[in-house]
């Protein structure tokens, strides 16, 4: 058998072949153009601000930060429950020993500035973590990478209890990081 | 030289005995593989099942690293060099240049493979598919993955050789045969995959061995995503193919017009590679204006190439059927297509779960605003199997049945079970996809050992309608699992006990 395939290179697209390929086309140079129009009309997006910052760094400023504003300590974890002002710079991190390193409570209807980072917490390395809020009715994700500060502007909209889990593999801990947010009406 | 050829009496074609060997050898390889990442898939299956909970943290944190290599790296990269080396020269009357490269292409891979799977079963490697530094595994673990990598890409460079080869020597006339095309262009995309593989896995070796202090987790990502996702547009590309390949087997059918079809694989060259930026969308450091142009894949003209292809294949099987006289109505041509074959019945499930499981959802979870949502959740290891299992395996148990015959020259072993095998395996995993988003929409992350949280410290219950999806999950899988034996059980005993073809 000997093998020859025409060059059909030059033969134009059938009416069936063209109003296909126009109607997808123009869909997918619509959704492209959706892309930075969401980004101004939606009222969530990613967060575009971080920084780099050492692992030892945003562990001091965790600790002090639990320190100033803490109100109590959760009895079976041991977790500092921390209540900071309106308005103020958070600092939350999950920690090498797979833990949270605060369960915090917030207002409804304010806005914070959450840095998220990962630190050692006396464990032996700053893993890479996924910070999932989870409750009932909504669930938001966002990567906490060692070495880098990323801030993301919250406000929370209903009062109420929410999870806090760890949703990238970060280690033989990885399913017991369970925490919690309270934001009281 | 002539004497290393063979002519297939049924078809006709010129086979290049060597050629045909290492074909044999990679597509064994890519079996055993399937059967032991199928094995861990029903382990850790039956442990996400919270009904069941099956194994320990340990054991399923490693088995879920071993599925994962073996499943996405092992078992469709031997089957892809086998279609390689298929592609380029069973169709094109033509010989592999360097069957002795080709066998150290094969030992690489075999050897790098072993590493993998030994370091990651002993426990050395528990650092999940995607080793995300700090993670760290045994030093032996990334060498296998290099030696791996090396492997592939000296098998690619060989494929690229005999197409200079079928060139030069005039085996063939006119175009290159599309579906040698559609692989050529998964060969490209496998360069660019590798070289990022290489450029990440390289790094990471020497910083397990010391050599270097560290590497920034941010850059690792950024870089091992160029491979880690590419390295399944490889797949969509050779699976398109096959979806070609088989179309024109089953029915006869020949592409309308090969102009709009190799201007979709050329599309999938140059745009689908961005994709990989969707894994990235809620990480720091990447600017926002980064993000949304990479979150359209480039003017979603990747989505275009898929658009084509989901209107070219089923239009040339349309017309093939309706030249045979299934003119009745709208769809009597697809009523009465080949569905007792069982490449046709893998093809057609293979390309609408691919389209409307893994590909829509791949493209929406892949915006900024729903990324945040269903990032890193199950419902995109439900979109993966959606594209890599529905799609890409599912086609490629689709060609077997007609690689045996040619290439092993052997009857397939058991009609009923190959009829039965893609409507196990794809009715399966299109309700294990498909739980699996339900589930993951209420925020149940993927790559969790207990989604109970019973040894944490802090309490915390999903919605209790979770549980129904993760039931269903685990009778979905199940069901795919039985529809995976049937494909390894069958095609095992044709190559080793099926009747011979002279």
């Amino acid at each position: 058998m000997s093998i020859s395939v025409e060059r059909v290179w030059w033969r134009p697209l059938d009416r069936e072949e063209k109003i296909w390929v126009t109607i997808a086309l123009i869909w997918c140079l619509g959704t492209f153009f959706m892309m930075p129009v969401w980004h101004v009309i939606a009222k969530q997006n990613t967060p575009n601000e971080s920084y780099k910052v050492s692992v030892d760094d945003f562990e001091k400023l965790v600790i002090a930060f639990n320190e100033k504003y803490k109100v109590g300590v959760d009895e079976n974890s041991g977790l500092p429950i921390v209540r900071p002002p309106a308005g103020s710079d958070v600092y939350f991190a999950g920690t090498g020993i797979w833990t949270w390193s605060s369960i915090l409570e917030l207002e409804a209807g304010k806005e914070y500035r959450l840095h998220i980072s990962s630190i050692k917490g006396g464990g032996a390395e700053a893993w890479q973590h996924g910070l999932s809020i989870v409750s009932s009715k909504f669930n938001a994700n966002f990567m906490i990478i060692p070495g880098y500060d990323y801030v993301l502007k919250v406000t929370p909209t209903e009062a109420g209890e929410y999870g806090v889990i760890c949703n990238e593999f970060c280690g033989i801990g990885h399913h017991l990081m369970a925490g919690k947010i309270i934001v009281k009406g | 030289m002539a004497e290393q050829f063979r002519t297939c009496p049924t078809t006709g074609l010129k086979i290049h005995q060597p050629a045909e060997m290492l074909i044999r050898v990679n597509a064994v390889a890519a079996v055993v593989c399937l059967l032991v990442g199928g094995l861990a898939a029903l382990l850790i299956l039956l442990t996400r099942w919270p009904a069941i909970h099956l194994l320990n943290e340990e054991w399923f944190y490693r088995l879920l690293t071993a599925h994962a290599l073996d499943m996405l790296i092992a078992w469709i990269i031997f089957f892809e060099v086998a279609g390689l080396y298929f592609g380029a020269t069973v169709l094109l009357n033509n010989r592999l240049p360097a069957p002795k490269v080709g066998w150290v292409a094969f030992i690489l891979m075999l050897v790098g493979g072993a590493l993998i799977n030994y370091t990651v079963l002993v426990g050395q490697a528990t650092v999940a598919f995607t080793s995300y530094v700090p993670l760290k595994a045994s030093p032996v673990y990334y060498l296998g993955v290099i030696l791996f990598a090396v492997g592939t890409l000296t098998a690619v460079l060989h494929f690229f050789a005999a197409l200079v080869v079928a060139k030069k020597e005039k085996t063939y006339e006119g175009s290159l045969p599309m579906v040698t095309f559609g692989l050529m262009c998964a060969a490209v995309i496998a360069v660019l995959t590798l070289l990022h593989g290489a450029a990440i896995y390289i790094p990471t070796f020497l910083w397990s061995l010391g050599i270097i202090p560290s590497v920034d987790p941010m850059i690792y990502r950024l870089v091992w995503w160029s491979l880690g996702h590419p390295s399944q547009q490889i797949n969509v590309c050779a699976m398109v193919a096959m979806w070609y390949l088989i179309a024109t087997l089953t029915t006869g059918a020949k592409p309308l017009n090969e102009k709009l079809c190799r201007t979709g694989f050329l599309l999938y060259v140059l745009f689908i590679n961005v994709a990989s930026e969707h894994h990235l969308l809620v990480d720091p450091a990447l600017s926002i204006w980064h993000k949304i142009v990479n979150t359209s894949y480039v003017m979603h003209l990747a989505v275009l190439a898929s658009m084509i292809h989901a209107f070219a294949i089923p239009a040339m099987i349309e017309v093939a059927q309706r030249k045979k006289g299934f003119t009745k109505g709208l769809f009597e041509w697809l009523k009465k297509a080949p569905w007792g074959n069982p490449a046709f019945a893998s093809m057609f499930i293979s390309l609408i779960g691919f389209g409307f499981v893994g590909g829509i959802t791949g493209v929406t979870f892949g915006t900024e605003q729903i990324s945040i949502i269903r990032h890193n959740t199950w419902s995109i290891t439900g979109h993966f199997h959606g594209t890599v299992v529905l799609g890409t395996t599912l086609a490629f148990m689709g060609i077997t049945y007609y690689i045996v015959p040619l290439i092993f020259r052997r009857q397939i072993f058991s009609e009923t079970m190959a009829k039965l095998s893609p409507y196990f395996f794809g009715g399966g995993v299109f309700i294990m996809a498909n739980a699996m988003m339900f589930a993951g929409g209420y925020g149940v992350p993927r790559r969790h050992w207990d989604i109970t949280f019973a040894g944490a410290s802090i309490p915390f219950q999903f919605d209790p309608t979770v549980f129904f999806f993760m039931a269903l999950t685990g009778l979905g899988g199940l069901l795919a699992i039985v529809g995976g034996a049937l494909y390894v059980l069958n095609t095992v005993a044709s190559v080793f006990i099926g009747k011979k073809i002279q």
